[in-house]
């Protein structure tokens, strides 16, 4: 827990710094909008890595988060604050409907419900075109307020973002050291010995799958009061799916990777522009070759790879050489 | 010691007068979907605003300053869109920037023009962008309104008056869908049927069969391909012989190749592009047509797109406004606004403080007749 | 009225069948939903449409693009799920999905991004039955499906790789150790799979045109309705598809056009939430 603090410390020590240091608007609005999927991520990431269920779905709690929020403060005047507790509402309730019945199944069978739920989602955004705006998107969302605080530019919104990065990560950590994200480790290793420890499996897998909704509609909201318009392309099945990819390609059961992975494959299109058309098919390599070649994860096969050289240099400065490695968790 | 600073001076003096010859150049961004599903438009945009820079450039550039354009792709997609704007304003510090192609992305990036006033020149036709007016963002493609008029007159000059239309469900089809029904009493035209489909639906004949029977004379079909080729050969598949009505969004040979036989008949409102030789030589802008399409075929090799044409349009206000103001981005907002009489590719711009479009009715459109697998000119 | 929709629906329903089927096939033998099975509907089709637009006879082209369609699947196999068969199913499926985007990126590049034409391989005037219209693409597409379903039926009931491919699904540990080779089987699920995914491609290319990105809403859809009609049975995806189909036509000619599209997913969330063993699956869920 304490390496795990001076991670976060060095993360918040690093957010600070570029808050301060830089002077770039253009930087900010990359890493906001680069934080806002780390938040969606984050969640994700405890879904699919501790629980052991996988939503292809996400982007359509990210949007709901999004549209509801935004349609509260466009059509109804709602203030920012409250229309994102609204949006909460919303989507927990019908993640909780969702999650009911699938949740009880052993399988993917979630995997498959919030599949159909987010086309649908995404469907209802462009027909509802009297609520949402349809196809052609709402505008005139107003920034995010908190009382008399506004965030205006992406300098500020790049703050916020970057502080509910580290307190859903403070939260995410304090669940998975908790005896609860134990037993939710312990999932796939045997259900009956969970059961008998008074562990109810069902209610454990919802209290995280409702958790990473929340994270998501969050998200939404913000990324809805920072770019003042959305529309329904921002929120596809095609969207959700990247969301998986950056928790797979980050490492599954490790929520730093996934962090990792978010940043990475949100900022690699920004890296392979140049090569224009074979981007597409680039990144579909990319994917592939990490799954078949480091299917823990690209951060964490790279860390098997190369980490034991670089510890073995580090070996007799005493902080590298004590507590348990990453496989041993 | 007084000689010596003037001698000083004077050599300051000749270096600035020396330094004025390579005078810096202007920069201006754009914003295209140069990738992804709506890179039909962006592409030939880009390869437009590329030809024309150079010949600028080729010519002494504007009052002897070169022009630079940074050009980014969206791919279409708001987030994309928005990251690159901001890059463009306060990273490449452009004065001016052109696009984005898409009426969502537009709308994306018009409040931040407006944040950072930078004269923003979209190349969609979403009425929204410009209505309400923001001093900062203006549009140079024709407001889908036009082409509806247009249709709506040609049906009430042929006695049509019950419609069945059928929308795609993406931003064009429902700007075509609100106008449609919005125009519609003003022509004293009955909406019969309101059908939509998806933009990658597969079969549209239960739009049509539910058409056909609410007993509609016409039918107006609005999207981009390759929905409305298909609702062309369901309309022949289904034995049915009502007057076909298509919108501008399919004024490209793709959809003549594609609908086949199936287009033949088809009537529709473009820009005077894609007929510029049938127009008559009296037409202001024929010249300026035939010359673009030339330039552009000996270039690329292929036939400008009306798209490449909003693109071209951007840039020559762009282009005057650089000429009067300088290097100054109130100034040259303010230049735009005031633009009149500025001949272009899809019509005759005249700006005003409450038209951020500045394009009439008039040369906007025409209506074209497909026959033997080409455009020609309808006469009126 | 409601023959020529019936009609529209079955020939539809045909089409989300062949991909359904596709879909089933790949799941017994591996256990593995393979995203890019849409991506294998669209290189049939883009094979169809793009051999035929360049003037070579309709009775190359169809072995031609079939043969495409299923060297795709092979390959696919070859190189991406055979090098990770000791993976999870979850990064299996992680791969299809990096299949599907690596295939519609090198659609992209071979054949561009616009639609590509084909025409009907079979022209002429719709028949007229009861006064309802029949295009006679349609009647082709049908005609085909039903011949390749039967042939399906056969091949799983009567051949040797048919019954195994059974028996893997069922139980695949058992499976193996009664020496049934794995490997192979795994081979011939992506090829049979992509084939029928193929047939289903180049059917439609005359009626809906074939462009890169084409795949995506096919494949989803096609996945709903095997999943509606059980993941593990061939009768539940050819039933699925054609209730999914006939329900769309139906309900556009009907009700309304705007929510055509959702229909396949509302039934995707009512099975699953109703009876999730799908249709016609005789397993029951285990529950925890």
């Amino acid at each position: 827990m304490l390496r795990e603090y001076l991670k976060l410390g060095a993360l918040a020590l690093l957010v600070l710094a570029a808050f301060l240091g830089l002077h770039n608007e253009y930087l900010f609005n990359v890493l906001t909008m680069v934080g806002l999927q780390v938040l969606v991520v984050i969640g994700l990431s405890l879904l699919m890595g501790y629980a052991g269920q996988v939503s292809l779905g996400h982007a359509a709690f990210y949007g709901l988060g999004a549209y509801v929020s935004a349609i509260l403060s466009v059509r109804y005047g709602v203030s920012p604050l409250w229309g994102l507790l609204g949006a909460q509402g919303l989507t927990l309730l019908l993640a909780f409907l969702v999650g009911l019945p699938t949740l009880r199944l052993r399988g993917h069978y979630l995997a498959l419900a919030t599949l159909g739920l987010g086309v649908i989602v995404e469907i209802f955004f462009k027909e509802a075109v009297g609520l949402t705006g349809g196809p052609s998107g709402l505008v005139g969302i107003p920034p995010f307020t908190v009382g008399s605080l506004a965030f205006l530019s992406f300098h500020q919104t790049f703050l916020l973002t970057w502080s509910l990065v580290l307190l859903a990560l403070v939260v995410s950590l304090h669940l998975i050291h908790s005896p609860w994200g134990r037993a939710l480790l312990a999932l796939h290793d045997s259900e009956p010995a969970l059961r008998s420890l008074g562990y109810s499996i069902h209610r454990l897998k919802m209290g995280v799958f409702l958790f990473s909704v929340a994270l998501a509609t969050l998200a939404g909201s913000l990324y809805a009061h920072f770019v003042t318009f959305i529309s329904p392309y921002s929120f596809t099945f095609l969207h959700s799916i990247e969301f998986v990819t950056m928790v797979v390609v980050g490492g599954i059961a490790s929520l730093w990777g996934a962090v990792t992975g978010a940043v990475f494959l949100a900022l690699l299109p920004e890296l392979l522009t140049r090569f224009e058309d074979y981007e597409v098919a680039i990144f579909g390599i990319i994917l592939i070759m990490v799954m078949i070649y480091s299917p823990e994860g690209l951060i964490a096969g790279l860390e098997k790879r190369i980490w034991p050289y670089v510890r073995s240099w580090f070996t007799g400065i005493p902080f590298y050489g004590s507590g348990p490695k990453r496989s041993e968790r | 010691m007084r000689n010596w600073l003037a001698i000083f001076l004077g050599g300051l003096l000749f270096l600035w007068g020396s330094l004025g010859q390579a005078k810096k150049p202007y920069r201006i961004g754009a914003l295209f979907s140069v990738t992804g599903p709506t890179s039909f438009i962006g592409d030939p945009e880009k390869k437009t605003l590329e030809m024309l820079v150079e010949e600028v450039n080729r010519a002494g550039g504007i009052n002897g300053h070169p022009v630079e354009a940074i050009i980014y792709d969206t791919q279409g997609e708001e987030t994309l869109t928005v990251q690159k704007f901001m890059r463009l304003v306060t990273q490449d510090r452009v004065l001016a920037v052109i696009g984005p192609s898409r009426t969502g992305t537009s709308l994306a990036v018009a409040p931040l023009a407006e944040r950072y006033r930078v004269p923003l020149i979209s190349c969609a036709a979403g009425i929204r962008i410009v209505e309400p007016v923001r001093p900062y963002v203006f549009k140079v493609a024709q407001s889908d309104r036009l082409a509806v008029k247009k249709i709506y007159g040609y049906l009430k000059a042929h006695g049509l008056t019950r419609v069945g239309i059928l929308t795609v469900s993406n931003g064009f089809g429902q700007s075509g869908r609100q106008e449609l029904k919005r125009l519609a009493p003003q022509y004293g035209i009955t909406i019969v049927a309101d059908e939509l489909f998806g933009p990658k639906d597969t079969d549209m004949k239960p739009q049509l069969i539910r058409i056909r029977k609410a007993k509609a004379q016409a039918v107006i079909c609005w999207g981009t391909n390759p929905g409305p080729a298909i609702v062309a050969r369901n309309m022949r598949e289904l034995g049915m012989t009502q007057k076909l009505i298509m919108s501008h969004g399919v004024a490209s040979r793709r959809f003549i190749e594609l609908a086949g036989k199936a287009a033949e008949g088809i009537i529709l409102p473009a820009g005077k592009l894609i007929v510029a030789h049938e127009l008559p030589d009296t037409d202001p802008q024929k010249p300026l047509l035939l010359s673009y399409i030339k330039r552009y075929k000996a270039r690329y090799g292929v036939e400008p797109s009306s798209f490449g044409g909003h693109a071209y349009d951007a840039f020559l206000l762009l282009k005057k406004a650089l000429a009067q103001a300088g290097a100054d981005r109130k100034a040259i907002r303010d230049a735009l606004e005031n633009m009149k009489g500025v001949r272009g590719i899809h019509g005759i711009f005249n700006m005003s403080p409450q038209d951020h479009n500045g394009l009439s009715e008039r040369e906007a459109f025409v209506l074209v007749e497909i026959r033997g697998g080409d455009f020609h000119l309808l006469k009126e | 009225m409601i023959l020529e929709l019936l009609f529209s629906g079955l020939v539809n329903g045909a089409i989300y069948a062949l991909i359904a089927l596709g879909f089933m096939i790949i799941y017994s033998a591996t256990g593995v939903i393979n995203f890019a099975q849409g991506e294998f509907v669209m290189v049939g089709a883009m094979l169809t449409a793009w051999l035929a637009g360049r003037g070579w006879p309709l009775l190359l082209v169809l072995p031609l693009a079939l043969a495409g369609a299923t060297l795709t699947g092979i390959l696919t196999e070859r190189f991406t799920i055979r090098p990770a068969r000791e993976a999870s199913p979850l990064t299996l499926i992680i791969i299809t999905i990096g299949v599907s985007i690596l295939l519609k990126g090198v659609a992209m590049l071979l054949w561009g991004k616009e639609p590509l034409p084909a025409s009907p391989f079979w022209a002429g005037p719709p028949l007229s039955f009861f006064k309802a219209a029949l295009p006679r693409q349609g009647l082709l597409v049908l005609g085909t499906s039903a011949l390749v379903f039967v042939v399906v039926a056969a091949f799983f009931r009567y051949t040797l790789w048919g019954k195994a491919m059974r028996a893997c699904a069922y139980n695949r540990f058992g499976a193996r150790i009664l020496g049934i080779n794995l490997s192979g089987l795994t081979c011939l699920a992506f090829g049979i799979s992509a084939a029928l995914s193929g047939l289903a491609g180049t059917v439609i290319a005359p009626l809906v045109f074939a462009s890169y990105d084409m795949g995506t809403m096919l494949g989803l859809k096609g996945f709903s309705a095997a999943v509606f009609g059980g993941l593990g049975s061939a009768g539940g995806a050819l039933l699925g598809g054609f209730i999914l189909g006939i329900l769309e036509a139906l309900a556009a000619g009907y009700l309304s056009s705007a929510y055509k599209d959702a229909i396949a997913f509302i039934l995707l969330l009512v099975v699953l939430f109703l009876r999730p063993e799908g249709l016609l699956s005789p397993e029951k869920m285990e529950k925890l």
